[in-house]
């Protein structure tokens, strides 16, 4: 089985191993390379560009309801054309704002930074980083993907019907998402997000499992534990994580589609809505809030982690220098998942939580800084004393550790709730997980892109348009949300559309402007980027050598243009760990290299 | 037009920078790709630690400008305390970001490719790792015993003379009822919430009798006096959100919650420390409750205990509304009385 090279469309479950290793033999059919592929390499190309696409909605969402938050009530006759009534006379409507906020949330926590970060990179990475043909199932991690493509049409015909899509905030909290007499959003819209949903956990089980299965069983000879790149060690822990909570998730969310539609109620009590008494009683609101952080703390962490186990990789290869403190490393990335499931109360400071509760919570939040501290220490021993190549890879990563301890130090704030009763629900919540999680991954992510990029198309981004993609990027992040912060410490809530008529919130007005001009430029560099990406794979500069940076992971011994089972004769085995940088006046030694009679040890 | 403008702009300089872009590479590929990479190194390290003193600049430039647009002090007793850990915490963390953002950009540029320096191979350090596990951990052990004793002294029970008060959020107003002069809260059940009920409340509890229902203006406070609120919704999850006394929680339907705390300033004396004859408090809905989210505005007016009184003397119980004829004040009317008796029935 291992030695599967090649694997015969409908061949379900009974995958046929060849013993020839010959190349491009058996001519494949367009549709099982391409489309229904179970190369794992060509499944993490579908969930990226899936995922580009749906970052581009996304980011979009952000412009539109910015050019409301900069320049409130202005009309902007374009809007109208595009929207309708949902843009009566230009200016974007409520109803409206709402439902880009929502999906503007869900589409990238989710659909980009779950699945377009980890389906991406662990798809491509962990058979080739810990020696395999191909994940231990590759037909569910086939269905992984198709799963993951239906809930993108779920989620994206809700935009598309009269009541409009989910708009009571990426994370529904009932009874808002249960009633549609409460909102617009909350009638059919919101039975398809939670179909969707539905379909991206199985998606992600499915991913889930099938990394686990991978990592634990098929790396190759000599490829123990301790010798897997930090990679492959966060990817590891991304997929527990998953695997673990997006169950939970699942069935918070299917109580409430029993809420919405079949009259129980787990969450409604005692509620009036639109003059109408309804007969629910003994439910609580606050239960699906303890089902959904106990997915939605983790899932901050599954998206944050693959980002720092690339940054950790890209850092040591072109600091030519080993990770700092491996085993400190992975016993951060141990300590961080552990506690990912012991914090998720935080989010609920201010629900009327027993205040002892509330306080071991605090306890808990605050422990986490520690393993994110080692982190971010060690990336600084990284580079310390290295000879640093600041290759656009690099400079994404070194961008990451500079948004990670930004955002890590709000997180203080937040995280005690003494603070966090001024500050929850704020304009400082969004300005601090926007650093820490929404750009900090995305720059993780584009990290990866920018240096696994030679791996996936056998060609190089055009780097000067990767340098003024970081640039840009890098300024317009620290620009839109440091300032952020103020807007939240003067305790000006999320989600307001129009500050005009508060007194207490509406002296930031020009800052509010500035915030989206530079969004729109952000948005508009992303594309460039896009245009790079797309552009590249076919025109790109072609890559020469199999060792581009010069790096010691197995991916780097496969060929130019791997095919399906990666490597054309045997599998290499593995002599050291994946970090020998610099070490005896060699500037890299790679993991394949048999470790030398009188190599000094570390 | 304006947009199509801005469309064309961003077309054009794309457009030029794509231009650049392949023209170095090809350059790049002319001169030697090595000697490309290395000047493109040479720039970016440059810029790493441009961007760090700027960025530092900024982040003082920033604070400068907005720091008088956040509140000013607090109005509460909470919220000195909350303002005290906010201030400790930025101390704290800001050394923290400093030291670390000067370091990493510092690192960058300093050690920026060159053919003369070797990279030094340093795995691990065990004494280095050890000293940057325990510092954090001391420093955040003082930050939660702080936030955890604040915590307490705020959420802890409310003084036996607090004046309590009810509010009820829902889509997308507030509303308030006073206990009266038995100090009680009568009960209420949602079911029987109607137009002359608007809270839902029990006549036959006889502390309802003289509760007073207030809605359509401000909560009334009295200075230096604990106040309690009991906080509840009625169809959606809203929150109470008081910026100036630094307060927030939750209105969950089904599920009263509360908090408390004492006002420290009149809104005439804030009038006159912000310099603003137009200063109000403000109650914000926190919490994502619908298209008029943004919009669910209350106000709160603090003044001494004799203003209070004046306006409490001019309130009327809203059991004398619905069962008009129990008003001592207002002679019985034969109408009035058919009107309560077609009230009792509809109950
Ligand atoms: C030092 C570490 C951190 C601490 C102590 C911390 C603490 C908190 C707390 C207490 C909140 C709730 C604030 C509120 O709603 O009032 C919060 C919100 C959030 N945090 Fe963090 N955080 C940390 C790091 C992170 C990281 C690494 C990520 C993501 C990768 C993250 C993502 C988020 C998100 C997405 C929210 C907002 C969720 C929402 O309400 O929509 N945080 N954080
Ligand atoms: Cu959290
Ligand atoms: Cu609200």
């Amino acid at each position: 089985m291992s030695e599967a090279t090649h694997i015969h469309p409908g061949s379900v479950g009974h995958e046929v191993a060849h013993d020839d290793h010959h190349h491009g033999h058996h001519e494949q059919s367009f549709i099982t390379k391409y489309i229904f592929s179970q190369d794992h390499k060509t499944i993490g190309k579908q969930f990226l560009i899936t995922g580009i696409i749906w970052a581009i909605v996304g980011g979009l969402f952000s412009v539109l309801f910015r050019l409301q938050l900069g320049f409130p009530g202005q009309s902007f006759p374009i809007l109208e054309t595009f929207f309708g009534h949902w843009a009566k006379g230009g200016t974007i409507q409520p109803e409206f704002y709402y439902a880009l906020v929502t999906m503007h949330g869900t589409v990238l926590v989710f659909f980009v930074l779950t699945a377009g970060l980890s389906g991406t990179f662990a798809n491509l990475l962990i058979p080739l980083q810990v020696g395999a043909r191909d994940m231990a199932s590759p037909f569910m991690n086939m269905l992984s993907y198709w799963f993951f493509f239906m809930a993108s049409i779920v989620m994206i015909s809700s935009l598309f019907i009269q009541t409009g899509p989910a708009s009571g905030g990426w994370t529904v909290y009932p009874p808002l998402s249960a009633l549609g007499q409460a909102s617009d959003g909350s009638k059919l819209g919101m039975d398809l997000w939670i179909v969707a949903m539905a379909l991206f956990v199985v998606s992600s089980l499915l991913g889930g499992l099938n990394y686990i299965a991978t990592i634990l069983n098929m790396r190759t000879k000599g490829m123990s534990m301790t010798r897997l790149p930090l990679t492959i060690w966060a990817l590891f822990f991304t997929a527990v994580l998953g695997v673990l909570s997006f169950p939970v998730l699942l069935s918070g969310l299917i109580l409430l589609l029993f809420d919405r539609n079949l009259g129980t109620s787990f969450y409604l009590s005692d509620i009036v809505v639109a003059g109408e008494v309804l007969p629910n009683e003994g439910g609580s609101a606050i239960l699906f809030q303890h089902l959904f952080w106990f997915l939605g703390h983790p899932e901050v962490y599954i998206i944050l982690l693959p980002a720092m186990g690339m940054v950790s990789e890209i850092l040591s290869v072109n600091s030519r220098k080993p990770i700092f403190g491996y085993m400190a490393m992975l016993g951060s990335l141990f300590a961080i998942a552990i506690l990912a499931f012991l914090v998720w109360a935080h989010h609920m400071f201010v629900t009327g939580l027993n205040p002892f509760l509330g306080s071991v919570f605090v306890l808990l939040t605050l422990l986490i800084a520690v393993p994110s501290a080692i982190k971010v220490f060690n990336w600084l021993t990284t580079l310390w004393r290295g000879n640093i190549r600041l290759f656009p890879s690099t400079l994404f990563a070194i961008g990451f550790v500079s948004l990670f301890i930004s955002g890590g130090l709000t997180g203080i704030f937040l995280g005690n709730s003494t603070i966090d009763i001024h500050l929850h629900d704020t304009m400082f919540v969004v300005a601090h997980f926007h650093i820490v999680m929404g750009v900090a991954s995305m720059f993780g992510m584009f990290a990866g892109v920018y240096h696994w990029f030679p791996k996936m198309f056998g060609r190089y981004l055009n780097a000067t348009l990767g340098y003024v993609h970081f640039w840009v990027t890098m300024i317009g992040s620290y620009l839109i949300f440091w300032p952020m912060h103020y807007e939240g410490l003067a305790g000006m809530p999320r989600r307001y559309l129009d500050k005009s008529i508060w007194k207490s919130f509406n002296q930031f007005g020009d800052l509010d402007k500035m915030i989206t001009v530079v969004s729109i430029i952000v948005f508009a560099v992303q594309l460039m980027f896009v245009f790079n990406f797309f552009y590249s794979i076919f025109k790109g500069r072609k890559v020469t050598s199999t060792n581009p940076w010069g790096a010691n992971t197995l991916e780097w011994t496969t060929p130019i243009n791997p095919g399906h089972g990666n490597w054309e004769g045997e599998i290499p085995e593995v002599h050291r760990w994946a970090y020998d940088y610099g070490k005896d006046g060699r500037e890299f030694i790679p993991q394949t290299e048999p470790v030398g009679a009188n190599e000094s040890k570390h | 037009m304006q947009t199509l403008f801005i469309v064309a702009i961003l077309a054009l300089g794309f457009l030029i920078t794509f231009q650049i872009a392949k023209a170095s590479e090809y350059v790049a590929v002319l001169r030697g790709e090595e000697r490309a990479r290395k000047q493109s190194n040479k720039v970016n390290a440059f810029m790493l630690l441009a961007f760090l003193i700027i960025g530092l600049i900024g982040v003082y430039y920033c604070n400068e400008k907005l720091k008088g647009k956040i509140l000013g002090d607090p109005a509460s007793d909470h919220g000195v305390l909350i303002d005290r850990m906010l201030y400790i915490t930025i101390i704290i963390t800001f050394i923290v970001f400093v030291i670390t953002q000067v370091g990493l950009f510092w690192f960058a540029y300093k050690y920026q490719h060159s053919e003369d320096r070797k990279a030094f191979y340093y795995p691990h350090n065990n004494k280095l790792e050890l000293i940057w596990t325990v510092i954090p951990a001391i420093t955040l052990t003082v930050l939660v015993g702080f936030g955890i004793f604040y915590w307490y002294k705020i959420t802890g029970e409310a003084p036996k003379n607090a004046m309590q008060i009810e509010i009820v959020g829902s889509q997308f107003k507030w509303e308030f009822r006073y206990p009266g002069r038995d100090g009680i809260i009568g009960k209420k059940y949602y079911k029987n919430i109607n137009g002359d009920n608007p809270l839902g409340q029990i006549w036959d509890d006889a502390a309802n009798h003289d509760d007073i229902y207030v809605a359509g203006e401000p909560m009334h406070l009295v200075i230096n006096k604990p106040v309690k609120l009991i906080i509840g919704a009625k169809d959606v999850i809203h929150d109470v959100g008081l910026p100036h006394f630094r307060m927030k929680m939750d209105a969950v339907p089904g599920t009263p919650t509360t908090m408390w705390f004492t006002p420290t300033k009149t809104t005439a004396q804030m009038k006159k420390e912000t310099n603003n004859p137009d200063f109000v408090y403000e109650i914000s809905c926190d919490q994502m409750c619908g298209k008029g989210h943004w919009s669910m505005r209350g106000e709160i007016v603090v003044e001494t205990q004799e203003e209070f009184d004046a306006w409490m003397a001019q309130q009327k119980p809203k059991y004398y509304a619905v069962f008009p004829d129990k008003d001592p004040s207002k002679p019985k009317t034969d109408t009035a009385v058919k009107a309560a008796v077609a009230m009792a029935g509809a109950q």
